[in-house]
């Protein structure tokens, strides 16, 4: 998608193509606005991580970008191909690994469809595996390679690597970064951990009080390093934000 | 406990520190080679073994008259004349046909009523609270009234059954279809399945364990139904030769009769747990095997 960023731009003649677009969303739950008129624009291949304390309204948020909850006011535009992957896998236990992967398209898809897919996340040794024989690592990759199977305009990660354990995590962080870089898609990736977010993201918000509070572009070189210290500048500016001290994090 | 007996502390300050006592050790038996050499099966079948040559001692020495319980020997005998003047392979027959009836009802009728209230809000609304309340009564109360409305002939047996199999189907089917896991119906709807897709996809198969656990409860109660149905009025069955028997003080022809319930029942069971292994495949449990 080429969008010309160099050009003239005047925003009312020629809109700038866009991935999402949110403007004024409110999602109220019994009269307490959780997200409370936010406005939110994701370009084209953009990687967006959202970072916020517990209950800021982050996930709500991807649930309402997901489509999953309709109860809202304002205007939210998104692409109709979506992927979503969530914190659990949420795989079905009652089909195998494959017929996870294809559930949901159009059609009668092929199995090497799924087979593909799975290739990319690297489990193409569990095409045919119960999703409950497989590790967190497993099933969260298998919900990755479900997601991107429909070629989603829109990836959708709801803290997808919360559950994984230290070890397991880090190679997944590497694999989304991976796949986004040859997929192309917009991301938007909701997490807690600021260093997750700085390591993939073009562009780092912070979530508070049901808006955008803050928002911090990354212009480091790919693949990132953890000890550069401009790195470690900006992930410090970040727990700041997030009312994290420095002495708690030195500790 | 007193610790006045503990050793001193080892760590002098002198800094000549003794190697530390090496403990006694001790050896860990395996657990297979603690096993009695019986094999498991013959400890097993020595209770029942024992039981039966005590009920056959008991009969043989005349403690235990024959106008009480038959004797096993006699009971064998009995089963075999039984079976060979054909009256117990068609009273069988005859059961088999009258419980298969009522099951394929009362599932085709239990499954349905489940479905429309599991699935569809205003079902729930007109179908549950009936239901509930005609479960609360007990359905072989209900025999008088059948035998009003339908008469003595097949009907109302295999009514009487198809009532007892119906409800444990429709507790069980409803409470799997709300049941299934809210997260997994979510992750369907961002697949973009529709609603009959996720119907297929998702709520089935997740209401699946639950609707065969009805099954199961629906096999017992059908047999204990057929058994009251056929002791009201019926001129053929397994439940008839027991009436008949009793008529005539043959305790041996009432215990073959038990018998013969007693393994049809484990028939039953043998077949839902096939259909479990077979359908349920997915569940960890069943991966082992």
């Amino acid at each position: 998608m080429a969008t010309d960023v160099h050009g003239p731009v005047s925003p009312a003649a020629t809109p700038v193509a866009q991935a999402v677009h949110v403007e004024g969303l409110t999602r109220a739950f019994d009269g307490r606005a959780v997200v409370d008129d936010l406005h939110l624009d994701l370009a084209p291949g953009e990687f967006v991580a959202l970072l916020g304390r517990s209950g800021c309204g982050k996930s709500t948020l991807l649930r309402v970008l997901a489509g999953l909850d309709r109860d809202i006011d304002g205007t939210v535009m998104v692409p109709r191909r979506r992927g979503v992957a969530f914190q659990a896998p949420r795989l079905m236990p009652w089909k195998r690994v494959w017929r996870n992967v294809l559930l949901g398209l159009p059609g009668k898809p092929e199995r090497a469809l799924a087979e593909q897919a799975l290739e990319e996340v690297g489990l193409g040794h569990r095409v045919n595996a119960w999703p409950k024989t497989l590790s967190g690592g497993e099933a969260q990759r298998v919900s990755l390679a479900r997601a991107l199977v429909r070629e989603p305009d829109l990836l959708l990660l709801d803290e997808p690597f919360g559950a994984l354990d230290a070890l397991t995590r880090i190679n997944a962080q590497r694999l989304v970064g991976e796949l986004w870089q040859r997929r192309g898609c917009a991301v938007l990736l909701v997490t807690h951990d600021v260093e997750e977010a700085v390591l993939l993201a073009d562009r780092v918000l912070v979530m508070d009080g049901g808006r955008i509070a803050h928002e911090q572009r990354v212009e480091l070189d790919r693949p990132r390093e953890l000890t550069d210290p401009r790195f470690a500048a900006i992930r410090a500016d970040l727990l700041g934000r997030l009312g994290v001290t420095p002495a708690a994090q030195a500790a | 406990m007193s610790i006045s007996h503990a050793p001193p502390h080892p760590s002098d300050a002198a800094g000549t520190a003794k190697p530390p006592a090496s403990p006694t050790l001790q050896r860990l038996v395996p657990a297979s080679s603690r096993r009695s050499r019986l094999p498991r099966w013959l400890r097993r079948t020595t209770g029942p073994l024992t039981l039966l040559v005590l009920w056959q001692v008991l009969s043989s020495t005349g403690a235990l008259a024959p106008d009480v319980l038959a004797s096993p020997g006699r009971i064998t005998q009995v089963a075999g004349d039984l079976i060979a003047d054909g009256s117990l392979p068609s009273a069988m027959g005859i059961s088999l046909r009258r419980v298969a009836a009522g099951l394929v009802l009362g599932t085709v009728v239990g499954t349905g009523l489940a479905l429309i209230s599991g699935l569809f809000r205003i079902g729930e609304d007109v179908v549950d609270a009936p239901v509930q309340m005609l479960r609360t009564v007990p359905f072989v109360g209900l025999i008088p009234l059948f035998i009003i409305w339908f008469g003595i002939g097949e009907t109302p047996k295999i009514a009487i059954i198809t009532l007892g199999v119906t409800f444990p189907l429709y507790l069980n089917v409803y409470a799997g279809i709300r049941g299934v896991d809210t997260q997994l119906i979510e992750a369907g709807e961002s697949l973009g399945l529709s609603r009959w897709g996720l119907v297929r996809h998702v709520v089935l198969p997740g209401a699946l364990p639950g609707a065969l656990t009805g099954l199961r409860y629906s096999l017992g109660i059908a047999w204990l139904a057929l058994v009251f149905a056929e002791q009201v009025n019926a001129d053929s069955g397994i439940g008839f030769l027991m009436v008949q028997a009793r008529d005539f003080l043959r305790t041996d022809v009432i215990v073959v009769c038990l018998i013969v319930y007693a393994f049809l029942g484990l028939l039953a069971d043998f077949i839902v747990r096939s259909l479990e292994r077979l359908l349920l495949r997915w569940r960890p449990t069943f991966t082992g095997r």
